[in-house]
Parts: C-alpha cells; structure tokens; sequence
C-alpha cells in the first residue's frame, strides 16, 4: 500500500515518440510495380537519395561547384538523418550526433565547411586548426557517476587498485604506439577519413578479433578498463566490447590523436550538436531538396537511371544521368530495381544497430547531493548503466542555471533482436527506461522533467563488428554500378559525421564530373 | 512558613526577564533594520506603553489572581522564550516583518505589565501597603540592572540572541512551577496541572536551546562566528548576513563578500583607478557582478555618470537592499538612484544576447572563480565578449582574488586579459577582511598607470596610497613558470584556484 501511494503521487512527465517514420520504409518491401502519370515525369540530371549527412554534403558540393541539375529526395519530414535536431527553449537539442572533432589540417574539404560556416579563427604555426573558443566544447567536458556520486572524466580514477593504474599506463602507451605508427606508404594505422588508413595487413589484421578478445590478448584485465573500452564501442558504434572489431575499438582510440603525447582533438559542438551543421548545409541547398519523398525505385536503365518516388500518395518520376545513394546501404536491393540479380556488393553484410534518443525538458536542472560531487558537464555518464548517460543542451552557451534539455542515449546492444524489442516498447515503458536510469543519479528527475519526447532510430549506425571493415565489401562497394554511386557512412564501416561528408563529397565529385561532361 | 521573600527573589527574576526580552528585540531589530537609535527608541516605546496596558489590565482579573499569575509566567516564557529565535527565522521569509516583530514585543509587554500589579496583589495580605511598594518596586529595578548589565557583557557574546532568548524562557517557566509550591494554598485548581504545563514548555525550550544551531543550519553555526541575523537559500546561492563587533558581514555560500568595517577600502580600490585611468568623463558604467550595491555608492559619486547598467546574477542579491535596511544604509541606497538599472542575470549570457550601447568603464567584480560556473566569467572567451561592449577608450577593472594566497590564479586572470588585447596594469591593496587583494586595471590601447586618485570624497584613497597598489612585492610578483591563459575549454583558472586555496582549508 506505501509503495503504491508512493508511486502514485510521482509526477510522470508527458511526452510523445517522435520522427522516424516507421511503417514508411516497410512499404518497399511489400510493392513493386508503380505506375507514374507520363507528366509526372522530369528530367534531371543527378538524383540524390537520402537527406543525411552524406546526402546533404553531396548536394553541398555540386552546389559548391556550381551544378545546380540536381535533386536531393528525403523519406522523412526532416532532413538531417541522424544529425537531426529540435528548436526549443532556452537552447535547441541533438536527436542524435552532437559533436565534431576537431579535423587535422589534412582533411581540406572538411575544412573548407568548417571556414565557409565561420567556426574557424585562424590557423596556428603549424597550420592546425584554431576554431572560435565558444563553439570548442567547454570545459567541464565530463562526468562520471559511480556508487552515488559523481566524479571528474570519462575513465573512473576513483578506487582504482596499483594494477588499475599499471593496465591503464600500459592501455596508454599501446594506443601511443599506435598513433606513431606509419606504414611503408608513410600512412597511419588509423585516421579520419577510414579511407586514408593503412590497409597494411598488420593494421587491418585487428579486424578479425573482437576488441574485447584484444584486451585480454594483451593482458588487459582491469574491469575498469574494459568498461572504460566498453563504454566507447557503446559511444561510438552502438555495440558492445565483444561485438566490436579492435580494428574499430583502437580507431576509436588513435585516430583523433596527432601524436603520443599530446591531447586527443578538441571536440566542436553546439547546443543542437550537429543539427548545427545540418542546418547550415541544408540552408546551401534548400531550393534543390524535397522532403517527405519515398523513393520506392530506382532502374538503371541505358540512358541513364528512373528513379520513382511517392509523396502524398502521388508517384512521381525523374529520367536522371546519375544517382548518388546516400541511403543505409542494406536498402539497395529493396529499392534498387535488378540489384540482386547482378548484386555488385552483398548489401546484408552493412547491419545496422538499434538505438532510442530521449530528450528531457527540465524546468531545473538537478542539485549535486554531496559537496564533493563533480558538477554537472556537458556529457554525464553513469557507470552502473546500460545507457551512454546524456547530455546538457546548455553548457555550451554558458546557460548554467535554471530550465534545460538533457539529451539521453540509450544503445540496444544489451538485447537480442534490439531493433525489433524497441518498436514493441510503448512511448510510457522507455520513458520509465529512461527515468529510472537517470533517477539513480538524481532522484528529483521526475519533479524536473516536464517533458519527455523520444526517438527510435531502428537503423541508427553501422555496426562494425569482426570481419566486417577490412572483408572487402566497403571497397566494392565503393564502386559506382550502373550510374549509381553510393555514398553513405556506412561505406566507412563507421557512422562518423567527417566519414559521410567524405563519401558524399566523394560522390558528388564522380557524378558531377561525368555528368557534365556528358551535357 | 512565611514564603513572602522567595516570592521577592520572583520579582528579581520577572524583572530581569521583563527587560532581557526588552533589549533583545531592541537589538535583533537594529541588526537586521538597521538604524538602531530609530529601532531602539521604537521598541522602548512600545514595550513600556504595553507594560501600562498590562497594567491597567489587571484590574480586570478579579478572581485566582494566583492561577492568573502563573499563567501569565507560562505566557511570559513560550512568548518571550522563542522571540529572537522566531524573529530571526521569519525574518528572512516574511515582507511585513515590523508587524511581526511590533505585535511580538506589544504581547511580551502586555504580559510583562501584568506580572508585577497581580504579584503586588498576592503579597499585599502579608505586607502594609507601604513597604510593598517599596520593596517591590526596588527589587524591581535591580532586576532591570542586573538584565542591562549580564545582557551585553555576557549573554550576547557567550550565548548570542538565540540561545539568551530561550535561557530566559526557561527562567520564567521556572518562576511559574516554583511559584506552584510558593503559592500551592491560594490555588483552586490541582498544582500539578501548572507542573506539568511548566515542564512541558520549560522541555520544548529546551529541546530548542540545544538545537539552537539548526534554526540556521548545523555548519552555519560553526561556520560564522557572529551572529545571523538573515539566512536565505535563493535559487542561486545561499546568503547570510552576520553582525558582529566590526559591523555586518556578507557570505555567499559561505565565502565572505564584504565586512562592513573595511568594505570601504575593497571598493574604493575597486572603483576609483578605472575613473582615473578614463580620459574625459565617463557617462556609462558597466557593473558585472556587484549586487551588494557598494560598488554602485563609489560610482554614484561621478557627477558625470548618466548610466550605471549593473547585471548581478541573483534577485536575492540585488534585492537584499530592500529586505536588509542595515545594507541600503550601507550602501547610500544607491539602488534608489534613477541612473541605476539592474539586471538579474548570468553576466556571460547576458554579454552574449544583450544588444546595447557602448560602456566607458566596465567594473567586474564577481565572486572568486571556485566553481566552473564563475570560472567562465573569467575567460577570453568573456573578456571577448566584453571587448564588445566597450567605447574605444574604455577603462576596465576585475577583481582577480588574491596575488598572495592564489599567485598563479591572480596571473592567470592578468594574462587572460592580455591574452584577448587588453594592456593591464596589475595593482594590488590590502583589505583586513581578505587579506592582500588584487585587481587588474585594463584597456584596450596602452595607457600609463594612474598617478592621483580622481577628486571625489574618499576615505581610504590618497595620492600615496593609489600609486603604491601598483608595486608588487616580490612574493606576489609574476610566477616564472608558465602560467596558463583561461579559456572556457580548459577552465585552467577553477583548477589553479582550487589547488590554491585549498592549502588553507
């Protein structure tokens, strides 16, 4: 009876699953056969496929070079894929990435955005990089909350053991090795973008372990070191320790590192994390995008290709040269007309993982309960959690008082069949999910959190688990087939802001290239 | 048994009672209103006058003038036994406190008044009228020396307001039970009821005497050596506001913010080299930080100034004029001044969003940086901020901590300045409350150090005192190893701050 009088007077915030149309992309499975109205056809050059960030920095780049032949053709009602993200007060919020490292002086095309949208200052000496002090994420940058109470950083120093911090050295000057390390090319193990690394076989040899069997292969046993470990496959790959390539698990580590000994690079990020970037790529291109628009087919044809495409049940067609696929590459031979017959690639070997983005609206934010504690940063991490902990949509604006948004990560690699388990859960049973999982740290949350809206990405990232990377069917795919150029993330085996840009800008230099010297 | 002597030794005690309840609401109302002639006449005044209505009211007790009498005593020592402790904690919560506190003291008066008319009644059968008046009238007044004489020299510094309050509480229930054995004859009703009301409240003040720490908080207690007279959690910060012998004293999350005694030589310090280092007459002022407004009384002085635009992050600080009489006085109610607007808010959000002309001088006066939440207010990225909303020619001021005890942060500070553009010319003074402080006077050309205090009415500045701040001794100077420009990536500042003053914790 007290328990239930108890929960009874809990004040449940309201809230609603948002985005992703669910049902949408399962029509492709079911029909093949549409019709389009002989005037409903138009001719154009280049179709894009898919307004992600491969998408929309593809169409960035024709644009930049001046093809305006082209159009960019969205599924959902909002561009931006899993960079997407929501307006509100006092600050906008992520709805899922949040964050840009800061590119080495290399990647010139990353770069060149990075200029054109004002985020940069100036170069040092060296030629690094100096991006403008608001937008590089303020210190403090994160916490962890373990037995109660919050501590300084990611890694918890707190109660570590002799052989703790020995293991931890010892991580430390393995990844140093590893960010040394140059091939007979004079290229590094590991970098963004994935295609600039070594495919040196002691390099893409790591591929084939796990990383958690490569931690114990080098007598790494320290628990807080494999959570340390398990928590970035989480982070990044939305996978578990075992279910992730050590190939991936050290890139995680070494590619964000100029060299031993200095800091890893400073992190870019805003309030709506890289809505930021969405938001500006699409304000480039906005006259050649159409929302709400199901591409439901795409024939290669000799003339080029057909692509079909339904929109407020109306089908409608464009005759075009080229096609760039910034699509998750497992939807190839659902839309791809005779893709299967002649499959350049095996499609099914690019899986993808499951994830839910929760957003809170606070009125307040939560009171440290000890004095000690480590105040509120900008990523707050709970050790005990199968959830990546979330994010405060107001530190980088200095906001450090009164209402916010949090943004909560939750990866559903703890479950089997995550994907299908999560469109099953109701918007109430992962908002309880969610709120429990937080309450742990700050039991207030339920008198703070007015609102509670929630994201289910089905496909949120590639998964790069063992013998996928380095087997080959990146590179094939890679390749264009028949005037369908592909360009997503998931051609990287890693789902990375910097790596979709590539591809799409790769692509759009292939299509825009022969495309016009056809013309 | 002839009791008429014990009850004598009643008189003294009702006395001193009647007068400690007196001048404890006399002093809590000068602490926390200030202006303690006003405050203690008003008292006075009215307690006497309640005294009379006491009086004449008794009259009106014809009947078990005995019984009356001991309820009067119960009455006595619930009211006047958790005065200050009641005062002080409405204080803080309630805006019509003088009608708290006038009501409180009227009532305390009325029952007092009643005390000695009833007891000159009860012991008029075992005396001629004539040597009772005296005596009682005499012991009376030796009651009243020995509560004006034990009150100062040795219940407010050994026990404070609180504790003496409930002590006396005590003392009158305890008149009240003795006088159920003293007068058990004269009673109608079974004594021990009376026992049994005495013990319970002489156990409720009790309780409350031993506890008396927690009408503020357990820490605050240990924490502040004189005695709070005002203790509130705003959303922000909690403030407390002390009066001890060197004056009122400000804590925000228990640091101190201002000593009255020497506030004087902070501020002056503060305010006065950004006017000098001005050339012309500066008509806009920028005040970040500051909600104590006693920065606001040195500016006020410059009959130039048009505008002063002061942005304090908490209502509760830039209100506490209002609810604390004592600090408007002190600081010459410059809030009341029309050139004076403020803004509640986080001065690095409000830089960023607010749109607004041009300051000649910006005077920056926040909290020392021991949190990442006012480390920010420390950055280039601030300081960048702040560029912008400066005329070319302006002066800046920043209190920067301790150059002693927090070397590396006050250089820190300093070089972060640099960092952004500004020439800085680094200057320091002595504050006894603080210890030495430090400040950093800067604009956005080079500019000379200025050599003469500028002509307004100052009690510490002189021309050999202003260009002596500008020396650094030795053990302050400029660390020789690299000290690091705070910026909001890496909030090097909280760092070097915390690792300083934590030596002295």
């Amino acid at each position: 009876m007290a328990a239930c009088s108890i929960g009874a007077s809990k004040k449940f915030p309201d809230g609603n699953i948002v985005g992703q149309s669910v049902g949408l992309g399962h029509v492709l499975r079911d029909q093949s056969n549409f019709e389009v109205p002989s005037d409903k056809w138009q001719t154009i050059k280049v179709a894009i496929v898919g307004g992600g960030v491969a998408g929309l920095s593809a169409a960035w780049k024709l644009s930049k070079n001046n093809f305006n032949d082209y159009v960019l053709l969205e599924l959902e009602k909002e561009i931006g894929g899993t960079s997407r993200s929501g307006t509100g007060t006092p600050v906008g919020y992520p709805w899922g990435a949040h964050y840009l490292p800061v590119p080495f002086q290399e990647n010139g095309e990353l770069i060149s955005l990075l200029d054109e949208m004002s985020l940069v200052e100036g170069r040092n000496a060296n030629g690094d990089l100096i991006v403008g002090e608001q937008y590089l994420c303020r210190e403090p940058e994160e916490r962890v909350f373990y037995k109660g109470r919050w501590y300084e950083g990611l890694y918890l120093h707190a109660g570590e053991s002799e052989d703790d911090k020995r293991q931890f050295a010892e991580f430390q000057k393995q990844i140093d090795a590893w960010v040394n390390w140059r091939d007979a090319k004079g290229r590094r193990a590991f970098v963004v973008p994935v295609a600039n690394c070594s495919n040196d076989e002691t390099v893409t040899s790591l591929d084939r372990l796990s990383f958690g069997d490569w931690l114990r292969q080098n007598g790494f046993t320290s628990e807080r070191l494999s959570w340390y470990c398990d928590y970035a496959c989480r982070d990044d790959y939305g996978l578990k320790l075992e279910q992730t390539s050590a190939w991936a698990g050290l890139f995680y580590f070494c590619s964000r590192v100029r060299r031993s000994g200095v800091e890893s690079q400073p992190f870019i990020t805003f309030p709506e994390g890289n809505g930021r970037f969405v938001n500006h790529l699409f304000d480039r291109v906005k006259n050649n995008v159409r929302k709400s628009q199901m591409v439901v087919s795409i024939a290669p044809n000799k003339k080029g290709v057909d692509v079909i495409c339904l929109a407020d049940d109306q089908l409608r067609g464009f005759h075009c040269e080229k096609i760039i696929f910034a699509s998750p590459m497992f939807t190839a031979p659902y839309v791809i007309r005779g893709f299967n017959d002649d499959a350049p690639f095996a499609a099914n070997e690019f899986q993808h993982n499951a994830w839910f983005v929760a957003n809170l609206f606070l009125n307040d934010r939560p009171k440290p309960r000890f004095a000690r504690d480590f105040p509120l940063a900008w990523d707050n991490v709970l050790y005990e959690s199968p959830s990546l902990g979330y994010v405060n949509a107001t530190h980088q604006k200095g906001i450090d008082y009164g209402p916010t948004t949090l943004t909560y990560y939750y990866p559903m690699c703890h479950e089997e069949e995550g994907r299908t388990k999560l469109f099953n859960y109701t918007w109430r049973e992962l908002a309880d999910v969610c709120l429990t999982d937080v309450a742990r740290a700050h039991p207030e949350i339920y008198d703070l959190c007015d609102r509670l809206d929630i994201m289910r990405w089905g496909h949120a990232m590639i998964s790069p688990r063992p013998n996928f990377l380095w087997s080959g069917v990146r590179e094939k795919a890679m390749l264009p087939w028949r005037n369908i150029h592909f360009a997503h993330t998931d051609l990287s085996g890693i789902a990375l802001f910097e790596e979709a840009f590539y591809h799409g800008v790769r692509a759009a230099g292939e299509t825009y290239t022969s495309a016009s010297k056809r013309s | 048994m002839n009791r008429t002597p014990l009850l004598f030794l009643n008189v003294i005690i009702i006395a001193t009672c009647g007068l400690i309840y007196e001048l404890l609401a006399g002093t809590l109302s000068s602490y926390v209103l200030g202006d303690s002639v006003t405050q203690f006449s008003f008292i006075i005044g009215i307690y006497l006058s309640a005294m009379g209505v006491g009086s004449w009211l008794s009259k009106y007790i014809e009947k078990n003038i005995a019984e009356k009498f001991i309820d009067v005593e119960l009455a006595v020592a619930v009211i006047g036994g958790f005065s200050a402790p009641l005062l002080f904690l409405t204080f803080a919560h309630v805006s019509y406190f003088q009608i708290i506190l006038y009501t409180m003291v009227f009532l305390i008066g009325v029952l007092v008044g009643l005390e000695i008319p009833l007891l000159m009644r009860i012991l008029k059968d075992e005396l001629d009228f004539k040597t009772l008046v005296s005596r009682v009238l005499a012991l009376d007044y030796v009651g009243a020396l020995v509560a004006s004489l034990l009150f100062p020299i040795f219940l407010v510094p050994k026990l404070g307001l609180n504790r003496t309050s409930l002590l006396f509480g005590m003392l009158n229930a305890g008149v009240a039970v003795w006088a159920t054995w003293l007068l058990e004859n004269r009673l109608k009703k079974n004594p021990n009821v009376f026992r049994i009301k005495g013990a319970v409240i002489i156990l409720l003040l009790l309780i409350a005497f031993i506890k008396a720490d927690r009408l503020t908080t357990l820490a605050e207690d240990a924490l502040f050596v004189d005695n709070i007279i005002y203790a509130k959690s705003s959303s922000y910060q909690r403030i407390v506001v002390t009066k001890g012998k060197t004056g009122y004293a400000l804590f925000l999350n228990g640091n101190l913010q201002f000593n009255s005694f020497d506030e004087y030589r902070y501020h002056e310090a503060l305010v006065h080299p950004a006017f000098a280092a001005y050339n012309g007459e500066p008509k806009r002022i920028l005040v970040l930080g500051g909600g104590d407004g006693l920065a606001l009384r040195e500016i006020l002085k410059y009959k130039s100034v048009e505008t002063v635009q002061l942005v304090d992050l908490d209502p509760a600080m830039t209100g506490l004029s209002k609810a604390l009489p004592a600090l408007a006085e002190l600081n010459h109610h410059s809030f009341d001044d029309p050139r004076v607007s403020v803004a509640n808010a986080d001065a690095f959000v409000w830089l960023d969003n607010t749109a607004i002309e041009p300051f000649d001088i910006a005077i920056v006066d926040f909290p020392d940086p021991n949190n990442f939440a006012l480390g920010k207010l420390y950055t280039t990225r601030f300081y960048n901020l702040l560029k912008q909303k400066l005329t070319p020619d302006a002066a800046v001021v920043v209190q920067c901590t301790s150059p002693l005890i927090a070397r590396n942060s006050y250089w820190s500070i300093v070089k972060t300045l640099e960092a952004v553009g500004f020439t800085v010319k680094p200057y320091q003074t002595t504050v006894p409350s603080f210890g030495l402080w430090g400040y950093a006077l800067a604009k956005q050309q080079a500019f000379e150090i200025p050599t003469q205090p500028p002509n307004v009415e100052l009690k510490f500045l002189n021309v050999s005192s202003f260009a002596s701040m500008f020396e650094f001794p030795t053990d302050m100077k400029m660390p020789d190893e690299e000290i690091e420009i705070n910026r909001l990536d890496n909030q090097a500042l909280v760092r070097y701050y915390e690792t300083e003053w934590r030596r002295f914790e």
